[in-house]
This record gives structure tokens, C-alpha cells and sequence, in this order.
């Protein structure tokens, strides 16, 4: 008989519930036991959650670094690692090198490399990295633009009950733009693309998508056009989910003026419509994950030219405080937003986490959801503090983790 | 595009408070009075370098100016140190061809460098844009925008804006027509934004896939028909077509775009009679310009724009410099 652990004074965000409620979590090892309205067995051990928000750890779909003390500070007890690693994770043993690195108290999720060395041609050993660990296809930072390639990866993941996570940009269109087309790229000199590149890829891939059968997740949805695509795409019952990083949702593309590489990101950050439009879809619904999108930069990649930047942003330790806006704005009830950052990016992995059902992940956290704190780029946990949101006040703090039954 | 007023809020404004800057770069940074001082400083060096077969003045003596140019170029560079020059300051060439920066030294140490070995003014070119406004954030002395990507370059629009001024008499309700790529031009933008800046009627008319996005809001009125574009305008002010530019990736043929888009006899024909034609060099010829417009000798202000750049970039030079040099009002 393990032993019991019992988490009390806590209120309960359960994703799939619809308000905060009063309860108990019982904890046996790593695995929830029981949610709800309990009794507590003698001799187990209690812990008092003080009324914060219980809640269970989040699982960040497709981050770019296996960063340990970002992703604890921002409440993150899992990560879907992208393939576009120094050396592509198109192997059997660089996925499980991946899915070690975290352990015990992270968990890396890899996600295997669609192609060989993420190239868009041949197909990778995606059945023997799924052996090894990885929970889902990815094409990385970028699209496959070849869409016979594209057919027969949606194909032959499904057949391994796989989603494939894609970028959604046309390469075409994209170019080497570094910004959306508008009044700021026209301003600043950069080079763009119309915010249209994204609808076009969406477009393909969802009929490629209907075409297999395959399940398949935009990693990042950012424009009206795109969100159109996806909510039809849903209601004809296709499997079609898509996430999208808070960058998008509270900033647009002025963010860029004065040639700031900490808001190049990729794709591009959009107009004020389009932003507006990113807000909508996660209140109405068809977004179905929040994911930092982590990419810690250094100043040799960002203290750069513009447009010789790299792309990403550290959105680690700020993911859950920029989204409980979201709550305090009415768009969406915590229990919602648990679902976003947490139960949808674990049902897509297929991972058994992110819910309070018995024999679930014991990984949980506790929210303080008001604790104020100014967001510091100079010192985050995060190997690089390149962050656009430098010096903004958020709201909002995990205050304890507990991952697979045990607190950190 | 922002409405800003024509005239400083106090009329006896002088030094510092008239110029309040410490580097130049972007027309975007400067206010129409601004603008007009740089021109009205360097009509003195326009005169002064026409008057005199010795044309020093040591005002800049003992100050070293470096000229890093991370872009190859020719006049822009020969212009600046012939500037500095005649200033007497001591001029020192970085041309990235030879420097450590071929060798992967990042734009930041670059700048750390050049500010270690004390430089009174750095100007500087790079191929990105924002590339000089972030250099000049490293340094600790007056950095002037010699051209950075797409995105300025200040000291052409300011001898543009002066070669116009000299020929024309004003800018108010003067029609100019900027031709050509653009979208890739740092020309183009610095130019839009001074001439508009100044009460002119500007005009971008470029091939739809060399026009910028919304380029109305840096003061322009796009038209995609040279024709139109040219109807009524007092100075036609060329661009440079960028070879890689021609061969099908964003117009078809050098042929054809000098056909639909070039400056011949005829098409000048479509403008004013007496309107001014201009180019920042270097030309191609029979692409974006035809010889004969080029040469014509009352019509074409091009050789007249690099003398005026001399003079503009002696004023930047001077002005820039006037507060580690003490001069009164300045310090």
C-alpha cells in the first residue's frame, strides 16, 4: 500500500468542470486517487492548499529548450519538445536522449521530426520514435511544402495514431520575410509577407487532413483568415486543433518598432484586427491549447540586426500569468483556461496527464492568482530573458508543483 | 502620416534647442524646422566648396571621423570623407571587405572597437536595416546613418531635398514623382518622409510588386502607372533598380521595365516643362534612365545632387559635432 496524500483547502480548477469548487485531491504515488467530495483515510498525509487554485500542472505543446528552471517557475510540469534541435529529432536515440533530459522532475514529450533532418522530403522513422517516446510529428519551424510529402506524413502518422503538429505558413509567400506586410515592416524597412500566408497553408493541410483522416494541430494560429479555416474545419468534425502563444493575443505588430528582436517571432506578430481575431477564437472556442512557444535567445541571436535576429521569445515563466488575463478579461473561467494550457495539449499528446480523473498524472500546482510581480527580462530563471513583454506588471504566480506525487 | 506643426513652438530658438539630436538616423527622428536648418547650414559649404580652390576649414581639426561601411559604396564613402576632409578632421576608411567582421565579429563588438579607439563620429552603412541605430546605442559618440537595408538614409534625402530647394525655390505645392523599386529603397523612405515633412506633394510609382504596403502613411500617394505618376510633376526623382531585381523575381525583364517604367524623352514629356530629373546614382543607364535624360543639361540635377552631398554631409559633420567641440549654445 502506498502511501495516501491529501490536498486540502484547495480550490479545485478541474478542466473539464465549469467553475472553481471546494474539494479534495487523494494522491496514492504518482497517480490521482480521487477528486472531489472524499473522506480523508487515517494516516494520510495532509497538505493545506490555503485557498489557492488547485490545478493540474501544465503541459506546454512545442517548446524549442528542455529549460528545467523556466519551466518551473511558470507552473509547467510537461513540454512537447520541437524537433528543431541543433541536431533534428529525426532519430530513435536523440528522442530518447530527449525524453531523459527532464527527468524525474520535468518531462520532456519529444516530438519526432516528420522528414529527415526536418528537410520536407523523406519520410523520418516516425513508428520507431513513437517506440522510443515521442508523442507526436512535427514539421517544425517550418511547413512541409511539398504537399505530396505532407499527404503521406498526415497518412502514415495516422496510421500510428499520431497527430502531426504543423507550422502554418506558406514558404512561398513567407520568403524570408521577417515581418507581417503593414505599416510598420513599410516604416521600418523590413522584409514581409502578407499575414495571408498563414490561411493559405491552413487551407492546404486541412484538406489534406480530410483527404487521410489524420488528426492534425496548428501549432500556431494567429490571423482571422486562419481561425476562419479552423472553426469550419471543426464543425465538419475533421480532427483539427490549433494553439497560439500569448504574444499574439496581447501584442501587434508595433511591437516591433525601433527594430525590437525581442518581438521577431515566428510566425511574425500580426495587426491590431487580427489580434482582436486571436481573442475572439479563444473565447468562442476553436483555440484549444495556450503554449509558450519557449525559445530561450541570447544576445548573439537577438542582439542583431532585425532581420538577422533569430526568431522565438522566453515565454516560460510568464505563460500562466499572461493567461489568467484572459480570466480576468471574462474571455474565458479558469477551468477553461486549464483545459488550454493543460488537459487539451496532454489529450493531444495522448499523455495521461493534465486531469483530475483517478489514475491521472499526480502533477499539480497551486495558483496564486493574483500575487502582482513585474515581468524582468534582465533576471528570469529562463537560459535567456528575451522576452517582448519585458517590464510589464502581470498578475499571477504557481506557487508550489508537485510532479508525480512529489512537491519540488 | 502625423500631422506636425511647420514651426518650432518658439521662434528664437538657437543651439541645441533648435537641433537637439546626437546622432542622425532617420528623416523620421527630425521635425520640418530641423530639416531646414541642416539645409540652411549647408548652403555655406555649397558656396564655400563652389568659391574656392582651397576649400579647408579646420573647424573639426584633430577629431577622427571612421567611416564603417559594412555595404560596398563608392560615392556615399567618398563623399563622406572628402566631408570630413575639408572639415580637417582625420578621416579613417573600415570598408567590411577587410575587416574582422568577415572573420564572424558581431555588429556589437564592431561598435565596441571602433568606440574603444575614440572616434569623435562614426558613420556608418549596413546591409539591415536597423543594424546604425544599434550600433549608435553601443557608442559614445555622434553616429550619422549612412544607409541601413530598406530602411534610411538620411544624408540623400537631405541633398535631394537641397538640390531641390536650390533649383525650385521651395517645396510647397511642388509635386515630386519617386520612381521606381520602392520598396527596397532607404532612398525612397528617408526621401517620402522629407519632402513631405517639408510641404511637398510626394508620389511613389513603382511596379505593384516594388511598392511597399501602405506606403501612404510615409507621406506618399502610390501610383502603379508611370504615366499617371508623372502627370503634372515638378521634379522625377529616379531609383535604382537592383540587378538581382530584374531577372524575373520581381519584374520580368531589364527590357521591360525600362519600357514601362524608364525615363525616356517621351515619358519626361508627361511632366512639367521645366521639371527636374534626379537619381542617387549609380545609374543604369537604359533600364531605369534613359542617357539622354540623364546628360540633358538644364533638365538633369544629378551631378549637382553629389556636389550638394558634400555640403549636406559637411553640415552633419559640423552639427553634430558642435557639442564635444564646446561651441557656444551647443554644449
Amino acid at each position: 500500500m502506498t502511501a495516501t496524500l491529501a490536498i486540502v483547502n484547495g480550490r479545485l480548477a478541474d478542466p473539464s468542470g465549469t467553475q472553481l469548487a471546494a474539494g479534495i485531491i487523494l494522491i496514492e504515488g504518482d497517480r490521482i486517487a480521487a477528486t472531489g467530495d472524499v473522506a480523508v483515510s487515517e494516516g494520510a498525509q495532509t497538505i493545506d492548499a490555503q485557498g489557492l487554485i488547485v490545478a493540474p500542472g501544465l503541459v506546454d505543446l512545442g517548446v524549442f529548450a528542455t529549460d528545467k528552471p523556466a519551466f518551473h517557475f511558470g507552473g509547467i510540469t510537461r513540454a512537447a519538445l520541437m524537433p528543431d534541435q541543433s541536431s533534428p529529432l529525426d532519430d530513435v536515440g536523440l528522442i530518447r536522449q530527449a525524453t531523459r533530459a527532464g527527468k524525474p522532475d520535468f518531462w520532456v514529450h519529444p516530438i519526432a521530426a516528420a522528414t529527415r533532418g526536418l528537410k520536407g522530403a523523406e519520410l523520418a522513422e516516425i513508428g520507431m520514435m513513437q517506440a522510443a517516446g515521442a508523442k507526436a510529428v512535427g514539421t517544425g519551424r517550418q511547413w512541409i511544402a511539398d504537399s505530396g510529402v505532407m499527404a503521406r506524413v498526415l497518412s502514415y502518422a495516422s496510421g500510428l495514431g499520431l497527430t502531426v503538429i504543423t507550422h502554418a505558413e506558406d514558404g512561398g509567400l513567407a520568403g524570408k520575410a521577417v515581418a507581417t506586410s503593414g505599416e510598420t515592416a513599410t516604416r521600418l524597412g523590413l522584409p514581409h509577407a502578407p499575414a495571408c500566408a498563414e490561411a493559405m497553408a491552413i487551407a492546404r493541410d486541412i484538406m489534406l487532413a480530410r483527404e487521410t483522416g489524420a488528426a492534425i494541430h496548428f501549432r500556431l494560429v494567429t490571423t482571422r483568415a486562419g481561425f476562419d479555416l479552423i472553426r469550419a474545419a471543426k464543425a465538419e468534425g475533421l480532427k483539427v486543433t490549433c494553439g497560439i502563444s500569448p504574444a499574439y493575443l496581447f501584442l501587434n505588430d508595433q511591437a516591433v518598432t525601433d527594430f525590437r528582436t525581442f518581438a521577431r517571432l515566428s510566425p511574425p506578430l500580426r495587426d491590431e484586427d487580427d489580434r482582436k481575431a486571436c481573442l475572439e477564437a479563444v473565447r468562442d472556442g476553436t483555440v484549444d491549447v495556450i503554449t509558450s512557444g519557449h525559445d530561450p535567445r541570447g544576445p548573439e541571436d537577438k542582439r542583431l540586426p532585425f532581420a538577422d535576429a533569430a526568431p522565438g521569445m522566453a515565454g516560460a515563466e510568464t505563460l500562466l500569468a499572461l493567461s489568467l488575463n484572459l480570466v480576468r478579461d471574462g474571455l474565458v473561467g479558469m477551468n477553461r483556461l486549464m483545459a488550454l494550457l493543460s488537459a487539451n495539449p496532454a489529450r493531444i499528446l495522448g499523455v495521461n496527464a493534465g486531469s483530475f480523473a483517478p489514475g491521472s498524472a499526480a502533477d499539480l500546482i497551486f495558483i496564486d492568482p493574483d500575487t502582482p510581480w513585474i515581468v524582468d527580462s534582465g533576471k528570469m530563471a529562463a537560459q535567456a530573458g528575451n522576452t517582448p513583454f519585458d517590464r510589464v506588471p502581470v498578475q499571477g504566480r504557481a506557487r508550489r508543483i508537485m510532479k508525480g506525487g512529489a512537491f519540488l | 502620416m502625423p500631422q506636425t506643426p511647420a514651426a518650432p513652438a518658439s521662434s528664437d530658438l538657437s543651439g541645441r534647442a533648435l537641433f537637439p539630436h546626437r546622432h542622425l538616423l532617420s528623416i523620421a527622428d527630425l521635425k520640418p524646422w530641423e530639416i531646414r536648418f541642416l539645409l540652411d547650414e549647408a548652403e555655406q559649404w555649397a558656396r564655400a566648396n563652389r568659391g574656392h580652390a582651397r576649400k579647408h576649414d579646420d573647424r573639426l581639426a584633430g577629431m577622427t571621423q571612421i567611416n564603417a561601411f559594412f555595404e560596398n559604396s563608392t560615392r556615399t564613402l567618398l563623399s563622406f570623407e572628402i566631408a570630413g576632409k575639408r572639415l580637417g578632421a582625420d578621416v579613417v576608411n573600415m570598408a567590411a571587405a577587410t575587416s574582422s567582421v568577415k572573420k564572424g565579429e558581431t555588429l556589437i563588438d564592431t561598435a565596441m572597437t571602433l568606440n574603444a579607439m575614440s572616434a569623435d563620429v562614426i558613420v556608418i552603412r549596413h546591409a539591415s536595416s536597423g543594424a546604425v541605430a544599434l550600433i549608435a546605442d553601443k557608442v559614445d559618440c555622434p553616429v550619422l546613418n549612412a544607409g541601413d537595408g530598406w530602411h534610411q538614409h538620411p544624408t540623400q534625402a537631405l541633398l535631394d531635398a537641397l538640390t531641390i530647394r536650390r533649383r525650385k525655390g521651395g517645396f510647397e505645392g511642388l509635386v515630386v514623382a519617386i520612381c521606381g523599386d520602392v520598396l527596397h529603397s532607404r532612398v525612397a523612405r528617408s526621401n517620402m518622409l522629407c519632402l513631405a515633412a517639408l510641404g511637398a506633394q510626394v508620389r511613389a510609382v513603382a511596379p505593384p510588386t516594388l511598392m511597399p504596403p501602405q506606403v501612404e502613411m510615409l507621406g506618399a500617394t502610390p501610383f502603379t502607372r508611370m504615366d499617371e505618376g508623372l502627370e503634372g510633376a515638378d521634379v522625377v526623382m529616379m531609383l535604382r533598380l537592383q540587378n538581382e531585381r530584374m531577372d524575373g523575381a520581381f519584374i520580368p525583364s531589364a527590357r521591360e521595365y525600362h519600357r514601362l517604367y524608364g525615363l525616356t524623352p517621351e515619358r519626361l514629356a508627361i511632366a512639367k516643362p521645366d521639371a527636374l530629373v534626379m537619381h542617387p546614382g549609380p545609374m543604369n543607364r537604359g533600364v531605369e534612365i534613359s542617357s539622354t535624360v540623364a546628360d540633358h543639361p538644364d533638365r538633369s540635377a544629378i551631378t549637382e545632387q553629389v556636389e550638394m552631398g558634400v555640403a549636406i554631409r559637411m553640415a552633419c559633420l559640423d552639427v553634430l559635432t558642435r557639442a564635444a567641440r564646446g561651441v557656444e549654445g551647443w554644449a
